[in-house]
């Protein structure tokens, strides 16, 4: 792997800066690699739409925007709309199928749907679908190892939620093991 | 513009000690070798300068322990003249520099003396900011109505009608009332005497440079060289028996409703002096029970 | 009465995160600030860690007062920053001078964002530089660093307040919003593994002090307020003593002065990095987060036989004056990108002199060079030789 770069698009309140703070870090402290994340928001502090980027890479990254992804996560219909034209030929989308309805054209790519926001309803808290999302993406993908990936979530949240997220992490992952096999 | 003319003060405040070996009773406390200084004959800004020196005095202040911050004017020199730690900052960040200088080291008595342009047209926002957080700082503003050392123009206090520089047919702008608007902005401590009232100013200063939160005293001051030769016209001392004149003391009045106007009472007194928490004391009360959750400061990370 | 909170160890930190930390192993404890996009997160770190340091934190009510503030603070002796983008430092401006006319040791970091007014306030440029250089009226000498990344942003923050002690006066670190927002690795090495400079006390008693008496090195002693020096200081033009001297010849000894010390230690503040310069046709020279994102362009073109160098300015001014005009007469000729309309290429082309070609690869900001942009470039001026 020379470089990955990866977005991360959806909402604001839905974790999306979130999400690739967690790739970043689980690559850059954990895999031993280097990650550059950088984000984008809209003058809105909620709602507006929202994205982030990571890329991940063995040498020092030295452009860290992303114009072309190899991973697109899509977690709204208009994180879908924006930016899957700029996911290249080959590359893999992982979106949630139950707020992304309205689809293009997957024939250039690797599409990966999961009901991310489904699942995190059944797990009694809808703002862990990120979560749910991050260890199916982990899964399909390959951006982060899994260990490096849960120990993150686990840091990165509050500890009075560490069990439901480590859980959404894993249902997330093993949809993903699902729908592979 | 600028009489280089050593001018006496008009009223020479301070106790007379027996006299030993003749030396300037605030000796120590102004810089010698800066005199004289620049102000004109008849400017009350010597006096101002005897009523912060004794009042110091009587505060019992640790003088290395006092900084005086001056912004830009006539009122912005007197920083220069006074033997203590001393900055001439830029025009009307006096306050903002002073609360900096406080906020990095709470032993420091900490006083702003500058005039009222400086501090109530370009610095205006900091003045009201400074007393909403109750800084304890101290502010002597010294009001002649006018901008002096610029050559006349109309100030924010300069009263209706009377002619200025800028306004050749007369002021349009109402003037701010500075207690008023000091007390409504918070400040802990609010009072007003003029050039004329040393004695009363002295304790004033003195009663601030002891007192925690954000003081307020303003100076009524002759301006003879522009204000006065613009408008009624005669000398300092003059400007000065006039002030006395319309002085109405009353310590009890609301400072918010006592503004001054080009020929009627001007009421002084000391008419706030409240308690409440400083922004200091605030800062400690707010951190003591995050200081127990060490582990806290990694969420941001 | 507070329990000091040290940070140690590998994060994966933001750049404006990472500029409060290097400030605070700085030691830094006087912040004050205003919010502003994109450079809020510095002021909000720094009032999260520095009351439990010791230190203060003041959210000022507007850019100016908060800059007025670390130079009250500083005269007491502790290290002081502010932080803000340009419509921020414009407002500082004043202020900015008056630190350099006291000689007010304190760190100003401009996360820098599309202009001019209120331009872009969430997107990045680096349209300010010659707003650090020529920012306040009158002449001064000018330290200004260019972090690259978060990593940077933790070791240049140092680096500005060890300036700032050092040749005492105001010291700029020019980010933009891409480093500043951007979240990489950052390493926090052990506290006794960090360089910090000091600013130099006065040996003086207060009666022999002059404040602004200066030796072969231009820079004058320092004494803080509260230690009984009892000195003056003034933003007129002024003698040894503090005290306002409105003469040629004030002018002639301190306000030369505060431009002189800057170039007299010049070598000893100029940062440079270098890759691939030496035997070079063609050399790039960039900063801040555009001498990253040119590298794959000048990859490419040495995959295509050009002999390309990158020269990155880790400090823009003072201007490394000596070294582009001893390579100047050495290459075919200098490109120059930054976001901007063209700024620092004009010190690059003063200093070529006519000896080699010059040429300007502008960017208004909101976006980053293209590698095409950049590649032709390169080629252009390599095959002109």
């Amino acid at each position: 792997m020379e470089n990955k770069r990866i977005k991360i698009s959806g909402f604001g309140g839905q974790g999306i800066i979130l999400s690739a703070h967690i790739v970043g870090q689980a690559a850059s402290i954990y895999d031993g690699k280097n990650a550059s994340m950088t984000q984008a928001y809209g003058p809105e502090a909620r709602g507006g739409a929202c994205s982030s980027q990571v890329v991940i890479s063995d040498t020092e990254v030295d452009y860290p925007l992303v114009d072309t992804s190899d991973v697109l996560l899509a977690l709204s219909q208009e994180g879908y709309d924006k930016f899957v034209g700029s996911l290249r030929d080959g590359g893999i989308l992982c979106y949630d199928n139950d707020l992304v309805g309205v689809l293009q054209d997957h024939s250039r790519f690797d599409a990966r749907a999961i009901p991310a926001t489904r699942i995190a309803e059944e797990l009694g808290k809808k703002i862990v679908a990120n979560i749910v999302m991050l260890g199916f993406a982990t899964r399909q993908a390959g951006f982060a190892s899994y260990d490096a990936m849960k120990r993150t979530v686990l840091e990165r949240v509050p500890p009075k939620f560490r069990d439901l997220n480590e859980t959404a992490f894993e249902r997330g992952y093993n949809y993903g093991e699902e729908v592979q096999t | 513009m600028q009489n280089e003319i050593c001018c006496e003060s008009p009223i020479i405040a301070g106790t007379a000690e027996p006299e030993t070996n003749i030396q300037h009773p605030m000796e120590g406390l102004l810089r010698m070798d800066r005199m004289p200084h620049i102000w004109c004959s008849g400017c009350g800004l010597g006096s101002v300068v005897t009523a912060f020196v004794e009042g110091l005095k009587k505060a019992g202040s640790d003088f290395d322990k006092v900084a005086v911050v001056s912004g830009i004017g006539c009122t912005g020199r007197v920083a220069g003249y006074i033997n203590l730690d001393s900055f001439h900052t830029t025009h009307g960040r006096a306050i903002p520099f002073a609360t900096g200088l406080k906020m990095a080291n709470n032993d420091m008595t900490t006083v702003v003396i500058s005039g009222d342009g400086d501090l109530f047209a370009i610095g205006g926002n900091h003045l009201i900011h400074a007393a909403r957080r109750n800084v304890d700082i101290n502010v002597i503003c010294v009001n002649n109505f006018i901008y002096g050392m610029t050559g006349g123009q109309t100030a924010p206090t300069t009263p209706l009608q009377a002619r200025s520089s800028t306004a050749p047919y007369g002021n349009y702008e109402q003037p701010f009332n500075l207690v008023g608007l000091a007390a409504a902005a918070g400040a802990s401590y609010v009072a007003r005497w003029s050039a004329m009232h040393v004695r009363r100013l002295a304790d004033s200063i003195a009663v601030a440079a002891n007192k925690k939160g954000f003081c307020f005293i303003e100076v009524i001051s002759p301006c003879p060289t522009v204000f006065a030769r613009k408008n009624m016209g005669g000398t300092g001392l003059d400007l000065l028996k006039s002030f006395g004149e319309r002085t109405v003391i009353d310590h009890d009045a609301d400072p918010t409703k006592i503004p001054i106007g080009m020929n009627d009472e001007i009421v002084c007194g000391n008419f706030i002096n409240e308690d409440r928490p400083t922004y200091w004391e605030n800062v400690q009360t707010g951190i003591r029970d995050a200081v127990d959750k060490e582990n806290v400061y990694w969420k941001n990370l | 009465m507070f329990k000091k909170s040290k940070l140690r160890g590998e994060f994966f930190m933001q750049g404006d995160i990472a500029c409060a930390e290097g400030a605070v192993s700085a030691g830094c404890r006087f912040f004050g600030g205003y919010p502003i996009t994109p450079a809020s997160e510095i002021a909000e770190r720094m009032a999260y860690r520095l009351p439990l340091l010791n230190g203060a934190f003041v959210q000022f009510e507007d850019e100016i007062a908060s800059m007025a503030s670390i130079l009250g603070a500083s005269w007491t002796g502790v290290k002081s920053m502010t932080a803000s983008s340009g419509p921020g430092i414009s407002l500082k401006a004043e202020n900015i001078g008056l630190g350099m006319m006291m000689e007010v040791p304190c760190v100003i970091v401009n996360v820098q964002r599309g202009g001019p007014s209120t331009g872009l306030p969430t997107s990045w440029a680096q349209a300010d530089m010659m707003q650090a250089r020529w920012g306040s009226h009158g002449d001064y000498g000018c330290i200004a660093l260019c972090p690259k990344n978060p990593q940077e942003m933790f070791d240049l923050t140092i680096v500005a307040f060890n300036y700032a002690e050092r040749y005492r006066m105001p010291v700029f670190v020019m980010t933009d919003a891409i480093v500043g927002h951007m979240t990489e690795k950052v390493v926090v090495p052990p506290v006794d593994e960090i360089e910090i400079i000091d600013r130099r006390y006065t040996d003086k008693k207060p009666d022999d002090y002059l404040p602004y008496a200066v030796g072969d090195d231009l820079i004058p002693d320092f004494a803080k307020v509260g230690d009984g020096y009892r000195f003056h200081s003034t933003g007129l033009t002024h003698d040894e003593r503090g005290y306002p001297d409105m003469t040629e010849h004030a002018q002639l000894t301190h306000a030369v002065r505060i431009v002189e010390k800057v170039k007299k230690h010049a070598d000893d503040i100029i940062l440079l990095e270098e890759k691939g310069v030496e035997g070079a046709d063609v050399v790039v020279v960039a900063y801040g987060i555009t001498a990253r994102t040119v590298v794959p362009a000048i990859e490419m073109a040495r995959k295509k036989g050009i002999k390309v160098g990158l020269m990155r300015l880790i400090t823009a001014w003072p201007f490394p004056t000596k070294r582009i005009r001893k390579l100047a007469g050495e290459i075919a000729g200098f490109v120059v990108p930054e976001i901007n309309l063209g700024q620092m290429v004009y010190e690059v082309e003063r200093c070529a002199g006519g000896q080699c070609k010059v040429k300007s690869l502008p960017h208004p900001g909101g976006g980053i060079h293209k590698f095409e942009t950049v590649l032709s470039a390169i080629e252009e001026i390599a095959h002109a030789k």
